[in-house]
């Protein structure tokens, strides 16, 4: 990896840096895309399906084109030529950009109205009138994977997409690890342990309900748009592919994007409308959802049934692991829809050696469609995991730390590890994880608590739950597995980029090809470039979004950027050193190797008294005439940083919950998270995405339910009936970590941006599950508010026991 | 219709249709975007301001029923460049994300101090109950304003509990 110049290449940086983003925000100055006024500008509205399945049989526009200020109505017909919405993982039926003949989800776009104002267009909006014919919808996911009833009449088959997992790539493997498991469950010494459980489908939610402003200026034959998306090069790409542009016909900026979390890593129809109406009317044209536009329209997550299977001797060795499952893809598949379980398979056994199967039916349903949501597939793959093992050692009567402790994947394999299905792994130390929680909190003591707690007729348990994700996306090679990323006209594959320039005076613009919504990136990458500069904090500008100036990126998701861009950024750092040295050397008279760069300028190591100041450098660079003879003049560098893998972050977490056996309300009495992230940028940071993690981790075990209603309505239309957890509804966090750096990039840094979710949903419903143990429950689907907690106290009692 | 009222100091004076909302008198006829709108239904208080000294959601609140009123949003609550206590708790404790729900996060936490200048961790998550944030966990927004109340009374604010690494 790059040169040293006076810094070690594997320090920490380490430090608590104030965001450079917040005086902007706190002030109230920070630019978001729907504060965004251009002269002339329309708005635009939609016309939503409020069918689940329905022909269309007549759309009437006349009403609403005879409003004052509506200037122009479009279906369908109109947008035809565009083709469907494009997709990067193209398997299963597209999205149209409106619906033509048939509607295929409530909230999906049937017509796109035009006007002078905001209120304007809905009210236009609201005066189209479309004829529907209702038709039967498929909502059930059993019912979807039997083919009883087609989603798309043109399909033969809901089923988008069936797979088996197991070793990679190795039919026989697969099978041997069947024939594995169903030898473990022969013996007469095991124990099998089956529950069938909902990963309930999910709403991002986002505070920045998304927004988009297209501007067409005839004269430059250029788009000007301004979004709020996670990956403005891959829109810029798919409005060029779509509108048949080059890339630098197309300029896209995502300024301030009010959180994504996943569903603002596609581009939608809207995006792709709002030009079209630009082009055609020629003004600029703002698209801003309104809540229950994003509630409906905006992609969804989770949404799987599955069985998980655990076979294991009495002394907890499991034998086997199998899932069993079937995962909602909604009525048409966006950019990763298809591969989001697949993520899951990944880290399918978690931290665990034990042989494991995997099966997986993608179906389509009448709904929205399915897509990253934080964790994407992971979540759903740790919840099911380690609600079976959990299940598992209360069956055998053997602690739940026991049963992780002695099916861990040993540290004494890494490097080298790899997961079942064969895709290595970078490191990893998982039970000095889970030592260094159960120390933190004094499991024993804590344990002995819980019981003496249940001994005065308190219901209290106990959650642990351990997972391992994969993130840093990367590597490259995910090409190879259909991630191209052409679809946009992007041919980067999961590489990330940064460009370092230093400026006249010696300050540092650093330009990236990220695309954030609230994880500090400004804050992190200048902390990247002054610790390889000695150029302070302050004296750094990071900037990104804007396609016109940033180098070519693919965005923020899957906890890729520290791990991806800002290596990139830390090798072009590294690259602007090597020049600035030979600079400075000019400047002292002295060799290049002997540079050092700190406190804001260079020194020869040895004299730091005779310093020459960035601003001296850069003058230097910036006036060719001075420079010796060979050298070309200008200070910059700009790195591709291609990962040779993932990263493989894990963490261990623990819950203390309180049922009240009258109402059902469960209290979250303690939540402690032991993550280990690799190295450590910025702790503040850090620890704050895994606050915002653990917030939505923990939202989907007590309170968020996105399921559709069985005639295929969603009833979800706003935060009335989408309960996000508020400030009264969490404790305050306990977060800790080890540190277990990774060998995949030159920062060490794994990633955390989903961490605290993966981990979360299952060590709440765990602590729920051994709370309410004793009464004979042994599961009660998420989420876990009430009504359902006070239903599943009211069977086992009727029972007498097991559920 | 005619309305007329004071924001920030500013008197402002306008026409606008009787369906106005506030919030979008705010940003739309005054150009003070840092008020921001996340629902339709007055529940999640990104769009929250001071109307004569008590907050409102400005989402629930037409532009009419504004008249004669003094109105603050996050753009007026310091002057001169300064930051108030609570901007600057928000930014000392990393009580921001994404940043969109702030400016109403802290115009309540604003409201909730100058009810109650000592509230415990517990009266502060009620009193911003009313306000939604999906990054934070609301885990340093409590910090935050834990923060701002001890600058508010002039006692030295609690540390910062997050640990200086080093591996």
């Amino acid at each position: 990896m790059g040169g040293g110049f006076g810094v070690s290449t594997t320090s920490v940086l380490g430090g608590v840096v104030k965001r450079r983003e917040d005086p902007a925000l706190i002030r109230g100055t920070g630019l978001y895309v729907d504060d965004l006024q251009l002269p002339g500008m329309l708005h635009a509205a939609f016309v939503r399906s409020p069918y689940a399945h329905a022909s269309i049989e007549s759309i009437d526009a006349s009403e609403a084109l005879a409003m004052e200020g509506v200037r122009a109505v479009y279906t369908a017909a109109d947008v035809e030529h565009l083709g469907d919405l494009v997709t990067q993982v193209a398997v299963g039926k597209l999205r149209p950009l409106l619906a033509g003949n048939q509607v295929n989800h409530v909230g999906e776009a049937v017509a796109m109205v035009v006007a002078d104002s905001r209120y304007g267009a809905r009210d236009g909006a609201d005066a189209v009138d479309v004829d529907y014919e209702p038709l039967d919808p498929v909502i059930d996911l059993k019912e979807a994977a039997s083919d009883a009833a087609l989603v798309h009449e043109d399909m033969a088959s809901n089923v988008l997409l069936a797979w088996e997992g197991g070793p990679w790539g190795d039919e026989e493997g697969i099978a041997g690890t069947k024939e594995t498991i169903a030898a473990a469950k022969e013996r007469e010494d095991t124990v099998t342990v089956s529950m069938e459980m909902v990963n309930q489908r999910l709403l991002p939610m986002p505070m920045e309900p998304r927004a988009v402003v297209a501007d067409w200026n005839q004269g430059y034959g250029r788009f000007t748009v301004h979004s709020s998306t996670q990956i403005p090069h891959a829109l810029a790409g798919g409005i060029a592919g779509t509108f048949g542009l080059s890339l630098t016909d197309v300029r896209c900026i995502a300024p301030e994007v009010g959180g994504g979390f996943g569903c603002k890593l596609n581009v939608y129809n809207d995006e792709i409308l709002v030009c079209f109406a630009s082009q055609q009317l020629g003004s600029p044209v703002k698209f801003t959802e309104t809540r229950r536009d994003a509630a409906g329209s905006t992609i969804h997550g989770r949404g799987w049934v599955a069985t998980a299977t655990v076979t294991g001797t009495r002394d907890g060795k499991v034998l086997g692991y199998e899932l069993d499952g079937i995962a909602d893809m909604g009525a048409y598949s966006q950019n990763f829809t298809v591969a989001i379980p697949f993520l899951g398979l990944f880290v399918g056994a978690g931290q665990y050696s034990f042989p494991t199967y995997w099966r997986m039916a993608c179906v389509h349903t009448h709904t929205m469609t399915t897509d990253a949501y934080r964790g994407a597939g992971r979540p759903e793959a740790a919840y099911y995991l380690e609600r079976a093992i959990d299940a598992f050692a209360r069956e055998i009567g053997v602690d739940p730390s026991e049963v992780r402790r002695k099916n861990y994947i040993p540290a004494s394999e890494f490097p080298g590890a790899a997961t079942h299905i064969g895709f290595p792994m970078d490191t990893g130390d998982y039970e000095n994880n889970l030592d260094a929680l159960l120390e933190t909190v004094g499991y024993e003591n804590l344990k002995a608590e819980r019981d003496q707690m249940r001994a005065d007729g308190r219901l209290v348990g106990l959650g642990l739950a351990t997972y391992v994700e994969v993130c840093g996306f990367g590597p490259s090679a995910l090409v190879d597995l259909g991630f191209s990323w052409a679809a946009y006209k992007i041919p980067s594959g999961f590489n990330g980029s940064g460009l370092v320039r230093i400026q006249a005076d010696g300050t540092a613009s650093v330009i990236i090809g990220t695309g954030p919504s609230g994880q500090g990136h400004q804050t992190t990458w200048a902390q990247i470039v002054s610790q390889q500069l000695g150029i302070p904090v302050e004296n750094i500008r990071v900037t990104h979004g804007d396609t016109a100036e940033s180098p070519l990126g693919i965005g923020t998701f899957g906890s890729r950027s520290a791990a991806v861009d800002g290596s990139a950024t830390y090798e072009a750092a590294n690259k602007v050193a090597a020049k600035a040295a030979k600079l400075a050397a000019h400047l002292l008279e002295a060799s290049s190797e002997d540079i050092v760069f700190a406190d804001g300028g260079a020194h020869v190591a040895g004299s730091p008294d005779q310093t020459v100041s960035w601003s001296d450098i850069a003058t230097l660079a910036y006036q060719p005439h001075r420079l010796p003879e060979g050298m070309e003049g200008g200070l910059e560098a700009h790195a591709v940083f291609s990962p040779g893998n993932a990263t493989w972050p894990f963490g261990s977490h623990l819950a203390l919950v309180e049922v009240d056996g009258d109402t059902g309300d469960v209290k979250l009495l303690r939540y402690v998270a032991m993550d280990d992230c690799g190295n450590v940028i910025n702790p503040m940071i850090v620890d704050g995405q895994i606050h915002g993690g653990l917030a939505q981790g923990i939202g989907q075990a007590m309170f968020e339910d996105g399921d559709y209603e069985s005639d295929g309505n969603l009833l979800k239309w706003s935060f009335v009936e989408y309960p996000l957890p508020t400030s009264a509804d969490l404790p305050s966090f306990e977060l800790h970590r080890t540190v277990t750096p990774t060998d995949i990039n030159p920062l060490g840094v794994k990633g955390i941006g989903e961490a605290g979710t993966i981990g979360s949903a299952q060590t709440v419903v765990n602590a729920v599950v051994d709370a309410l143990a004793p009464l004979g429950v042994t599961h009660v689907d998420m989420p876990l508010r009430p009504k359902r907690v006070w239903e599943a106290i009211q069977a086992a009692q009727t029972n007498g026991s097991v559920s | 219709m005619h309305v007329s009222l004071t924001v920030n100091g500013q008197r402002a004076v306008t026409d606008v249709e009787p369906r106005t909302l506030l919030v979008h008198l705010l940003r739309e006829e005054l150009g003070l975007t840092g008020t921001h709108v996340g629902c339709d239904t007055s529940y999640c208080g990104a769009c929250t301001v001071i109307v004569n000294g008590n907050t409102v959601k400005s989402c629930t609140m037409l532009a009419v029923q504004a008249q004669g009123a003094e109105v603050t949003t996050i753009e007026g609550l310091a002057g001169n460049g300064d930051l108030h206590p609570v901007q600057e708790g928000f930014w000392e404790r990393h009580g921001l994300q994404c940043g969109f729900c702030t400016p109403g996060m802290i115009m309540s936490a604003v409201g909730l101090l100058s009810d109650n200048e000592s509230p415990t961790e517990n009266e502060i998550r009620h009193g911003l109950e009313g306000n939604l944030c999906r990054c934070t966990g609301y885990h340093n927004i409590v910090r935050a304003v834990e923060y701002a109340a001890a600058k508010m009374r002039g006692d030295e604010p609690p540390p910062p509990e997050w640990e200086e690494d080093s591996a």
